[in-house]
């Protein structure tokens, strides 16, 4: 067991151990102190929107049930039976009154209580089934922002507002650009796997220095293909896209900026000047939802909410979602080198359906598993963990734009430019105060009060 | 027989006289060839200029419009895969994938009048091997198919994945 002092000798300024990402003991413990204690992306209120809704989620490798119990309110409990330790649970969704046992039919309410359970007598003093916590076990705390539903398996911490901060205007620009108010996962799911560190992923989506090199064969072929050839506006969407891909990194450094946040938040702006591409510019698809927007919410306040230009935001460490074209990635590490990501669109609630459409059409080149995009994306994830297992550098370089990084005014710090790997730097540092948390802090939050219902440790 | 001769063999191809079961069969077990011999543009040039390729990402999708595909080419942007697949910097294909595929099970599922289109449904297996690995795939392949003058092409192909919602490697030769 690596001591808090060997921990923190892994993150230098500007660089990282490649232990980081190859140590099998280290991902266990990022398991235990990093996704055990964030706040973690679980799912969307719009996917347990009735009572008796529930989905299938989990927290870093832990199977979980969210649900909307009977009473209407948000339920997160592990999928394992009391009784024996069976998934209770087998489909990724449902709606149901109760959780049923298959192995002897024990049932839970979907806050994990017990419900009812045949023979239940003869049992040891220390299993009572009328005490809530014989049942499935609850996750500590759950917590929506907005829609958005986290989990923590800490029972104490930061609120998931004040884990969010400032990343919670990254969740309204995504939310307020629905002319209705709302969103609602629709338009099913990518589940991808590559046999590389889970970290990799968020480490890349905000990477202004990859599209040219990775994705040059399809920036090529895309800037190659002729505009008169049939297509049905799908094809369109994912040619324009490829093409934005290309930009050059004169336009990155002079147009695009990125911004981080405490507790590893970070986002990177807008790099797309393609009127099909950019919701504030001209476009027949656009247009029509811009004529809808401001029947709800007036000229004034649409053209405030399309105006934000905000490209991937990235939570740490589970989730990265996009508010232009409405789409969301869930990163569930599975072992040192092998990670598998879901990704999810949003319907904007009130928008004319050709927008959902064109988001559709926009997950296929960016998310899809047949991509000709994320393909190469996912070659490189996995071409680390090969490199990584040579003999090559001890350290990781993470260094670029870090002498002429900025403060932000809100808080956080931005790179000069978008080509700053400041907000790798950034993840680090929350890692850190996870994974070897300051003794003095730890003490002081130690001190602090308890919320009340927070169970207590000794 | 030479290599030669045997690569000669291949490229030539199927009339276009009439879709019979034989005749179908023959094109597919064409297509295939094409695939797994890495001849993507001739693959290409057997698709109408309207044509899509659609691989839904769950079974019984309705639409590639409400639903995400695993692939979803409108002509152009199958163009653009193929053009692609072409490129040395295709890293996601270095090394590039070998794949060898069976096609069985071939039935006519609705036929025009005078048998110049129709859907052929058909079961394949295939294996890729890339990079010390070999994955096995499976499914069903829809194909709407029309005669022409220039020979046999397709109008829209749907291939239906038995696996379509697993969690998978990226997906980058085509089925």
């Amino acid at each position: 067991m690596p001591t808090p002092d060997d921990i923190r000798s892994l993150v230098e300024p500007g660089r990282v151990h490649r232990s980081l990402y190859t140590d099998p003991d280290i991902f266990e413990l990022e398991l235990e102190r990093v996704f055990g204690n964030a706040w973690i992306y679980v799912g969307h209120e719009s996917q347990i929107e009735r009572p008796g809704d529930f989905i299938s989620t989990r927290i870093g490798k832990k199977p979980l049930l969210l649900a909307r119990d009977l009473d209407g309110n948000i339920t997160l409990v592990h999928n394992q039976c009391a009784h024996r330790g069976v998934m209770v649970i087998a489909s990724d969704c449902g709606h149901t009154d109760e959780y049923r046992c298959c192995y002897h039919g024990w049932t839970y309410e979907l806050d994990g209580r017990i419900k009812a359970a045949p023979l239940l007598h003869g049992y040891p003093p220390h299993f009572d089934p009328t005490n809530s916590a014989s049942g499935m076990k609850r996750v500590p705390r759950v917590a929506s922002y907005r829609g958005f539903v986290f989990g923590s398996l800490a029972a104490d911490g930061p609120s998931l507002e004040d884990f969010l901060g400032y990343m919670t205007t990254s969740f309204d620009d995504m939310i307020d650009r629905a002319p209705d108010g709302a969103l609602e996962v629709a338009g099913g799911t990518f589940k991808h796997r590559y046999r590389g560190n889970c970290k990799l992923y968020l480490q890349n989506l905000c990477d202004a220095a990859h599209p040219l090199f990775v994705h040059e064969s399809s920036i090529v072929a895309a800037k190659q293909q002729t505009d008169d050839t049939y297509s049905d506006g799908s094809g369109e969407i994912a040619i324009r896209q490829m093409r934005q891909n290309g930009a050059p990194y004169s336009f990155w450094e002079a147009n695009v900026g990125i911004w981080c946040y405490p507790n590893g938040h970070s986002f990177l702006g807008d790099y797309h000047d393609d009127s099909k591409l950019v919701a504030a510019l001209n476009d027949p698809v656009f247009r029509d939802y811009m004529n809808v927007m401001e029947a709800k919410k007036g000229k004034e306040q649409t053209r405030k909410i399309v105006e934000v230009r905000r490209w991937n935001t990235n939570i740490y460490p589970n989730v990265s979602f996009m508010s232009q074209f409405q789409q969301l990635r869930v990163v569930h590490p599975v072992a040192v080198d092998e990670t598998v990501v879901h990704t999810y669109n949003f319907r904007l609630r009130g928008a004319p359906e050709q927008m959902f459409r064109n988001a559709v059409a926009f997950a296929n080149i960016v998310n899809g598993t047949g991509s000709l995009v994320l393909t190469d994306d996912l070659e490189v994830y996995n071409r680390i963990a090969f490199g990584l297992a040579s003999a090559g550098p001890e350290w990781l370089e993470i260094g670029r734009g870090f002498t002429s990084d900025q403060p932000d005014q809100h808080g956080g710090r931005r790179g000069k430019n978008s080509t700053s790997e400041v907000y790798i730097r950034n993840m680090f540092d929350a890692w850190l105060s996870y994974m070897a948390p300051d003794p003095v802090r730890q003490s002081e939050a130690r001190a602090r009060p308890r919320v009340a219902g927070g169970s207590a440790r000794p | 027989m030479s290599p030669t001769t045997i690569h000669a063999a291949a490229a030539a191809k199927p009339s276009a006289a009439q879709l019979d079961a034989g005749a179908c069969e023959a094109f597919l077990v064409h297509e295939a060839r094409l695939l797994d011999d890495g001849r993507f543009e001739e693959w290409l040039a057997l698709f109408t200029t309207d044509a899509w390729y659609w691989v839904p990402a769950q079974p019984h999708q309705a639409n590639p419009r409400d639903t995400v595909s695993l692939i979803y080419d409108d002509r152009r942007l199958l163009e653009t895969r193929v053009r692609r697949l072409a490129s040395p910097r295709i890293y996601s294909q270095e090394p590039r994938s070998r794949t060898t595929r069976i096609i069985a099970n071939v039935t006519i599922e609705e036929q025009s009048d005078d048998a110049r289109a129709c859907v052929v449904r058909s079961k394949f297996q295939l294996l890729e091997y890339r990079r010390d690995t070999q994955t096995a795939f499976g499914g069903t392949a829809f194909h709407r198919l029309i005669a022409t003058d220039a020979g046999i092409r397709i109008a829209w192909k749907r291939v239906d994945l038995v696996n379509c919602d697993a969690v998978l490697d990226g997906l980058v030769v085509p089925f």
